[in-house]
Formats: C-alpha cells, structure tokens, sequence
C-alpha cells in the first residue's frame, strides 16, 4: 500500500511540475494545484499510513497522528485562497495585456524617471 | 520631566501641524512652537540637577536579550546638546513661519521638523548605544525629508539623496563599531562603557571599531573626505540650513566623539586620524569658503572649517582641547544659525544669494546688517564676540601641539577671517547700487527676531563668558572629559601666543580679502576633483551594475525562474542522499484491497491526463477534479475525515472558481513549445516526481525516529481543550494562535482580489470587457427552473447541515472550517442558480464585513482570556443541556471556531463574487427574476445570421 502511495504522490508531483512549466497562465494554475495535491497528501502521510484510526477520542483502540492532519487542513484551505488569488491575477493579466502568455517579453523596460 | 517623555514630545507632537494647518499658518506654527517648547521646560527642570553634578538615568527594558534597551541619560553634555536642539528648534520655527511662502506646504515642513527635532534629542538623550544608532538612523531619514523639502528643485532632490547616502553609509559602518565597541565593553549602556576606557583601548578590536565609529562620526559631520555632502544640502529652504548645520545634525558627529571621548580618546589612532582629519578640513573648508559667491555656500564650507575645528581640538586629546571643543560648539551655534538666518533674510528680500549681485545693503537693511555683521565678527574670531575667546583657545592648543599644527591653524584662521569680512564687505558694505534683482529693505519682526537674539547671545558671552556660560561649560567639559574641569573663560589672558596667532590671522586676513577678487578667477581656473561629478559617477555605476545583474537574473521568462528553482531543490535532495547513508525501511506495510488499487488507477490515469490534455482546458479541469476527488477518499480510508470533509468542499468552490475564470480566458493553450524543451521540461518533471515518490517511500516505509509530540496533544485534548475531535482541538486551541494567523491570512486574500478586480474594472480590461463577445455557444436558459427550485429548496438545508457540522466540529469530523465552507457552496448555488445580480440584491451584508467580524470574533476570543489572567487563547469550557437539544458542549474553542467560520465564508464569498463582477461588466445583463432569458444569445444569433 505504502508503495502506491508513493507512487502516486510522485506522479501528481510530476504533472504538478509539468504543467507548472509551460507557457501560460491556466495551465500554470492547474500545474499549482496538482502540486498542491501532491505536497497535502505528503504531509498527511508523514503521520504514517494508519486505517480505521480517526483522531478522535474513544473511536478506536489506537490513533492515527493529528499534527499533519491539523497543519494539512489549514493548507487545504489557504491554497484555495491561493489558488484564487492566481486565476484573479491570470485573469487581470490577460485582459489588460491580451494575452496569457506567463513570460514576460522585454523585462526591463520601466518608465524613465527623472532625477 | 521624564527624560523619555522629551524626546517622545516631537515625535507625538508631529501628528499635529499636519492637522492644524487647517486652521492656518499662525495656529500651525503655534502648535510646532508649544510642543517644542514644552520639551524645552520639561529638558530645564531637569537642569538644576546636573549643574549639580548628577547624572539623570532612566527607562526600561526593551529587547534585553540583545541588550537593547530603552534607556536615557543626562548629564551635561546631553543637556548642552538637548538645550542647543530645543532652544535653537524654537527660533527656528519663529523664523520658518515668516520664511515660507504660502506656497509651500507648511504643515509637512513642520511635521518633518519635529520628526528631526526628536531624532536629535534621542540621540543626545539615549543611554543605549543600540537605541542612539536608531536615533542616529532617523534623522538621517528626517533631515532627507527636510532637504529635499522643496521637490520640485532638481537640486534639491539630488542634495537630500546625497546626504541620505553619505549619512546612511556612515551609518551603516557605526552600527558595526557600536557592536563592536559594546562587545568589548561588555555592555551596550554608555555609562558602562565609559567605564571601560582602559579595556577598550587596549583590545585588539580597538582600531576596528574607532574606524568604523569615526566614519559614522566624520560623515554626519562633514570631515574630509566626507565634506561634500554639505554644500549640496544648502538647497534646503534656509530655516533647514540654519537648522541642519549649525545646532543639530552635523553636530551629531561631534556629540558621538565627544560622548565616547573618554574611552576612545588619547591614543596616537585617534590623535592622528580625528586631529588629521579636522585641521585638513579646517583649512580645506576655509579655502574654499573665500571663493564662493553664493552667500549659503559660503557658509556651508565655513561650517565644515568649523566643524574641522571643533574635530581637530576633540583629536587633541587634552583636557584643555577638549573644553576649547564643548565652548566652540555653543558659539558656533549661536553665531552660524543667526548667519545662515541673515542670508536667508537677503535672499528672502533681494531675491539673490549671489555676493556679486549685492552690495550696499548697509544702509537698505540697518537692522539685518547690524545682526549679521555681529555674527560674522564673531565667525572672524574677533575680540569682544564669543567665537574669539574659543577660537583663541584653540589656537593655544594647536600651539601647545607642535609648531606645523600652529602654523597650519594659523594659515586656516586667516582664511577664516578673510571670509567672515568678505561677508560683511561684499554684501553690507560699499555703494548702494541700482541693480538688485529686487529692491531689499529689512523684513518684519517676525524674520529677525530670531538671529537678533542670538546676535545678543552672541555678545553677551563674547563679553562676559564667565559669568554667562563658565559654569555650564566646566559642566558639560567635565561630561566630556570624565574628570572635574575648572576652566577660567576671559576675555583678556595677556599677551600671549594665541594672542599674536589671531593678531597675525586679523591682519593677514584683511590684506587676502583685498586681494580676493584678483585671485579668484585663478582660483576658479585650478584643476581640481568635483566630488559631485565623483559622486554621481559611483552612484551611475553601482546603478548601472544593479540593473545589469537584475536583468540578467530577472529576465521576465517566470517558466525559467520555476524550472530553475525545481533543479536546485532536486539537485539538493540527491546530493544530501548521497552524502548519507540509506538503509531499505523495515516498517510494516498494509495490504492493497480493490478499493485502493481502483484509487491508485484513477490518480495515475488524472496525472498522465491531465498533461496529455491540457491544451483542452475544459477538459483538463475536469480530469485535475478526478484527482482532488481520490485524494479526498484517500483522506477517508487512512483515517481523516476532517480532512476528506475540507478537501471535498474545497475542490467544489474551486472547480468553481476556475470555470468561472475560463469564461474569460482563452479555452484552448496553444502549441508553442519546441518538442526539445517540452522533453526537457518533461524530464525535468519525472526526476523531481521520482524523487519526491521516493522521499515519500523512505518515510512511510520507517517508524519514526523520534516520539511524536502528538502525543501531547491526544493527553490533553479533552482535559485542556474539552474536545474529543484532537484534529478540531488543536486547530481551535493548541494551535489557535497559528489559525488564527491563517484565517487572517484567508481574509487578506480575498480582500486583495477585490481590490485587483476593482482595477481591473477600471484599466484597460474594462474597455476590453464591454467589448466582450462570447466565443462559445451560450444557453438562452441561463437560470433554469430545474436549477433554481432545487437550489431554493436546498438553500435551509444546506444550512442547517452547516451548523449541525459546526456545532459537532469539536468532538466528531467538522468544524469550522468546514461548516463554513458548506454554507459557501450552498450560497454559491443560489448565485449560480439565480444570477449574479439577482442574489447580491438579496444578499444584505457586505462580505468585507463577514470576514472583519470573523476574524475580530478570534482575536477577541483571545484577548478575553488574556483578560482573564491566561494566556492568549486559552480556552476553558462548559457542559450545557438546552431542552430539546442534546448536551451541547459550550466551549471558548466554539467562539474562535465560529470567528473561523465566519471567515472562511466571507473570504469564499468574496473571491467568488469578485469574479462575477467581472462578469457583469461583461454584459452578462441583470436579471430582475430569478429565471429568464438570456438576451445576448438573441444577438449571436442574429450576428451569425447576418453572416
């Protein structure tokens, strides 16, 4: 099972990272989110695999961690105000620029400023 | 007076004269003037007592791990320093209020001008050396603020940037001698490490830290080399002149030689660097100063010859120097702020500064005259006014040093007198001519009232110093020197080597000033180098440099920066593996059921999907939601439904959000990456895949090596936090205090989107918008009746699940985090349902305020138990029965999860309504009913068939 798990950890991460890499905006996001995936259930698992454990009191003979579980929680719903906060920028970028292109084509060109 | 209340008075008074400006430039300058004065008696009532002898200390701790701590202290240098700031500060403001003209924003100068005045006063004022470098920072930023005062001259902002780069460098340097100097001492209190002359000077970080203190010490004071910076700053409005150069900032320098004088002092590295250094600047400022037409420039680099003075006679290291030094800095202040006052006033009135241009003003201006020729005297070093007596002393030291510092002193005091004449001569005297570029007359009370009274002060001491300010001087001396000095200050000491010096300087003096015109165009013809070309090409270079490297670095392409970043973090990870060593993990696994093989199937095909179609962006989000969905279930099976139920909810609101934004956005990526890059780009992914697949192996396939600190928690869950749901507890209580920053964190980010789709409503996306023409086949019912019924009906239901969620959220699976987002999505439906426009009509509270209230209900959960004589946070509970409802559980917890809860909704709610806006600028149309027709599917349809 562990060897599942790890597989498909490292896979979600790859795509995360593929995606992540192109060239404009969506799948950027999309590559974001997979990696977003990816890094929650890593978390969660660095509590070890445990099954029919919930952490709660009196449920069960013995629990599962509930560190990762508390940190991966918040994670999940900062990285959808996260998640958010991109597609708005995504968004914005191309419809002032008019194009969603991620690279930026002259970098450093800023407005002269006196002296 | 407590010490820190005088110098918390200017900078609590600086919110002021930006309020009563209001009422007018009277009241404003009234105010400025009260709060320094105020400052003033309370610094006076303190007086008594260090003319005594004692030395005033007090304050508190701050940081006192580092040592940093809000202490102040008086004695009499402090109290000259503070006295010269405030008194001086008072004049000044007098003079500024009938300076300025109505133009120029009264109410900014004086704010800046008290931020400065408390800047000083903390410095002369702290005991700390690490609270003086914060002192000694911010006037550096202050006095930028006030030389670049007038930002519309070019000058002006090239002066202030000038003086902020010098001043901070030097800063900078002082801050590591500080520390230096405090590690040595063992202590960061200065009256600690006045004890510690003996060990400091003998430890081998002594010369490191002198030169770093003196390079912070000479900067602000304007010694060679660092000189430059001063005449630039004469751009200021000349209240500031008068202000920065003669009582304040260049003589912060002074006071910090001074204040460390008996632990720094009398080696041959302080003889030779702060004695060298202030006779080359003595003379050098001198020099310089003959030749300048322009009345402040003139006085700038009399300033700098002044301040070489007062410099060399601190380097001295004498007793005797070191008094001549505490006496020529009163007399300096008096007799330069009412010279740099005078030329303000010719200026103000002639409307030039130039000494070719004036002349004659004797009989047009009797009373500026009278004032300015009294002061320039006294700058002369001539009998009768006060510089002479402390200028005479001066040479008797120099004289007492050696032959050459006699000499060399000598050859500066004849520069000295030759233009402190030629500023009575050239500008005063001769014939009254026709051709000013304004016809000048003396000004009103108001301007001359200020270097009036220091024009008395000036004669006063210079006639009777030791009745006047001998005591005070033997005072501050002994501050300075840690020893009791008894000095007797007169006028006449017989005929004596200084007396013959200053005889030769008078004299010699004239007979330059008659030739001064002659030399001067040799004078203007001599090579020489122009340190603000010099300046300017460092600051051009390092400019230059900056943008070459941030370009080079920064080049824009974002897909280059996360590929980089990506081969860091994965070339780190396999060189740590390969510096250790790895042993196969020996944990045992769990067997693989159907349910998890179909899980692990359904991931793999998701990842491999959604790169094979991402270009398809519709589609790819359906696949990436296929993968947020497994993970939930992988949540359930080992044990979390807390998260399951987040994960779940969350994928919701987000496939949401993201159909939304692909409305607007292109729904197709392009092909536009080479098949070489996308290989790389795909092996890139792979590797750093397998690595993290591996990593995850590692972990899950060993115990762990240390006890986890859970264990804590599941003890104390229900005793300390009342809670059986441990995940809940320590969300709510544990670590309340980290949700409490992430829910904050949640808020702000949905208040940034509204304010980024507030601009994008105005740019250039807006007129893009309005233009919008939907490139997809739109549904005519865009609200239908199916839709609405189902979501009105499941609108209470959705609900009361929430509340039920939240309410069992501390001792089962939910929260408020959770409950919150339920009740999101069961708003989200009705704006789905129903329209935009139609649901906001009906939604009566802003979001803003939902997240406000919520996160204000957390912090003031908090706060009642700090109230209570706990710490933040802490939560306490009680057990009660409300018929017919079950027991409820009525915990602390429940009110910061509720503040949780909230959030979280208003924060959804935001984003996602945010980005329906956009959709209404889009011409989505307002629907008055919950269901009708779209219109613009009407249009398309007549487009395509006009086609």
């Amino acid at each position: 099972m562990e060897a599942l798990v790890a597989i498909a950890i490292g896979s979600m991460t790859a795509a995360g990272i593929y995606l992540m890499l192109r060239l404009r905006t969506f799948p950027v996001v999309l590559g974001l989110s997979m990696l977003t995936y990816a890094v929650n259930v890593f978390i969660f698992t660095s509590g070890r695999l445990v099954a029919g454990a919930p952490a709660i009191l009196g449920a069960a003979e013995v629990m599962t961690d509930p560190l990762p579980q508390a940190l991966v929680l918040t994670a999940i719903v900062i990285s959808f105000g996260m998640t958010a906060l991109v597609v708005i920028l995504a968004l914005g970028s191309y419809l002032n620029a008019g194009t969603d292109a991620i690279d930026i084509e002259k970098p450093g060109e800023q407005p002269e400023t006196g002296n | 007076m407590s010490l820190a209340l005088i110098a918390a008075l200017p900078f609590l008074g600086a919110l002021l004269p930006g309020l009563m400006i209001r009422a007018g430039r009277n009241t404003c300058a009234s105010v400025t003037f009260s709060v320094t004065a105020l400052a003033l008696i309370g610094l006076l009532l303190n007086a008594p007592a260090v003319m005594r002898g004692e030395v005033i200390t007090q304050g508190w701790d701050w940081l006192p791990v580092i040592g940093l701590n809000v202490t102040f202290m008086l004695d009499g240098l402090g109290l000259l320093f503070a006295t010269m700031i405030l008194g001086i500060g008072l004049l000044i403001i007098v003079y500024a209020r009938f300076y300025l003209s109505k133009d120029d924003p009264m109410g900014n100068f004086f704010t800046y001008l008290l931020l400065f005045q408390g800047a000083m006063v903390g410095i002369v004022l702290s005991d700390n050396i690490l609270l003086l470098l914060v002192f000694w920072e911010l006037t550096s930023l202050s006095s930028f603020l006030l030389i670049g005062f007038w930002k519309h001259l070019p000058e002006g902002r090239q002066g202030a940037r000038m003086a902020l780069a010098v001043t901070g460098l030097g800063g900078l340097a002082m801050i590591g001698g500080m520390l230096i100097l405090g590690q040595i001492a063992g202590s960061y209190n200065i009256h600690e490490i006045l004890q510690q002359g003996d060990a400091i000077r003998s430890s081998e970080y002594y010369l490191p830290a002198l030169i770093l203190i003196l390079l912070g010490a000479f900067t602000k004071s304007a010694q060679f080399p660092f000189h430059f910076w001063l005449p630039h700053a004469m751009a200021a409005p000349t209240p500031v002149s008068a202000y920065l150069h003669s009582a304040t900032m260049v003589k912060a320098g002074l006071f910090l030689m001074a204040r460390l004088w008996p632990v720094l002092s009398g080696t041959p590295e302080w003889f030779w660097l702060v004695a060298g250094a202030g006779l080359i600047t003595m003379v050098l400022g001198a020099v310089i100063a003959l030749f300048k037409d322009d009345l402040k420039a003139l006085l700038a680099f009399s300033t700098v010859s002044h301040l070489g003075l007062i410099t060399l006679l601190l380097g001295l290291g004498t007793e005797y120097a070191a008094t001549a030094a505490v006496f020529h800095i009163i007399n300096h202040a008096t007799f330069k702020a009412a010279l740099f006052m005078t030329a303000g006033i010719v200026d103000h009135e002639a409307h030039t500064r130039n000494i070719r241009l004036l002349g004659g003003l004797r009989k047009l201006m009797p009373v500026t005259f009278t004032i300015g020729t009294i002061a320039a005297l006294s700058m002369a070093g001539i009998p009768f006014f006060n510089g002479f007596l402390s200028k005479e002393m001066m040479l008797e030291a120099a004289h007492d040093t050696g032959t050459w510092f006699a000499v060399i002193a000598t050859i500066g005091a004849i520069f000295s007198v030759a233009y402190s004449l030629r500023f009575i001569f050239h500008t005063f005297l001769g014939p009254v001519r026709n051709d000013y570029p304004h016809h000048p007359h003396d000004p009103g009370f108001g301007m001359w009232v200020s270097p009036a009274i220091l024009a008395v002060l000036v004669l006063v001491i210079g006639i009777f110093p030791a009745q006047t300010v001998g005591s005070f001087v033997d005072v501050v001396a002994s501050a300075v020197t840690g020893e009791t000095v008894h000095m007797h200050l007169a006028l006449w000491h017989g005929v004596t080597p200084a007396l013959i010096m200053s005889g030769i300087a008078v004299a010699v003096g004239i007979v330059l000033l008659a030739f001064q015109r002659g030399l001067a165009p040799f004078w203007d013809n001599a090579p020489r180098p122009e340190a603000k070309s010099i300046f300017d090409a460092i600051v051009e270079s390092a400019a230059r440099g900056a943008d070459e490297l941030t370009l080079a670095l920064h080049d824009g392409a974002i897909s280059r920066y996360l590929g980089i970043f990506t081969v860091v973090v994965v070339a780190y990870g396999a060189w740590a593996f390969w510096g250790g060593s790895f042993t196969p993990g020996t944990r045992a696994m769990l067997p693989v059921g159907p349910v998890e093989l179909i899980f692990f199937v359904l991931i793999m095909v998701a990842s491999i999907g959604v790169v094979a179609v991402h270009r398809m962006r519709f589609v790819s989000l359906i696949v990436i939601s296929i993968c947020g969905l497994v993970v939930s279930m992988t949540f359930v099976r080992f044990s979390a439904p807390d998260l399951a139920l987040t994960q779940l909810t969350v994928e919701v609101v987000t496939v949401i959000l993201l159909l939304l934004a692909l409305n607007y956005l292109p729904k197709e990526t392009p092909r536009e990456s080479s098949p070489a890059r996308r290989i790389r780009d795909g092996v890139i992914a792979l590797v750093a895949g397998g690595g993290v697949g591996a990593l995850a192996y590692a972990i899950l396939t060993r115990d762990m090596s240390l006890p986890t600190i859970a264990d804590y928690h599941v003890a104390n869950s229900y005793i300390g936090g009342g809670g059986n749901n441990v995940v809940n507890v320590i969300l709510v209580d544990f670590r309340g205090f980290d949700t409490m920053g992430e829910i904050t964190v949640l808020g702000i980010g949905a208040l940034v989107i509204y304010a980024l789709v507030e601009v994008i409503l105005v740019g250039p996306a807006s007129r893009r918008l309005m233009n919008w023409v939907p490139d997809m086949a739109q549904a005519r019912d865009r609200h239908p009746l199916m839709m609405v019924v189902a979501t009105r009906v499941a609108l209470p239901i959705s609900l009361v699940v929430g509340i039920y969620i939240f309410l069992r959220g501390h001792n089962e699976p939910g929260g408020g985090f959770i409950a919150g987002l339920v009740v999101a999505i069961a708003l989200l439906m009705q704006y789905m349902a129903s329209g935009f426009a139609w649901t906001q009509e009906r939604q009566k509270v802003a979001y803003h305020g939902v997240i406000a209230t919520g996160v204000l209900i957390a912090v003031v959960t908090g706060l009642v138990s700090m109230v209570l004589g706990w710490n933040f946070l802490t939560s306490s509970s009680v057990y009660v029965e409300i018929w017919p409802l079950d027991k409820i559980h009525l915990a602390s917890a429940a009110a910061f999860d509720l503040g949780v809860f909230l959030t979280v909704v208003g924060a959804v709610m935001l984003a996602l309504a945010s980005l329906s806006r956009i959709g209404v600028r889009a011409g989505e149309g307002v629907n008055l009913t919950p269901m009708d027709i779209d219109p613009r599917a009407n249009l398309v349809a007549k487009i395509e068939e006009a086609r």
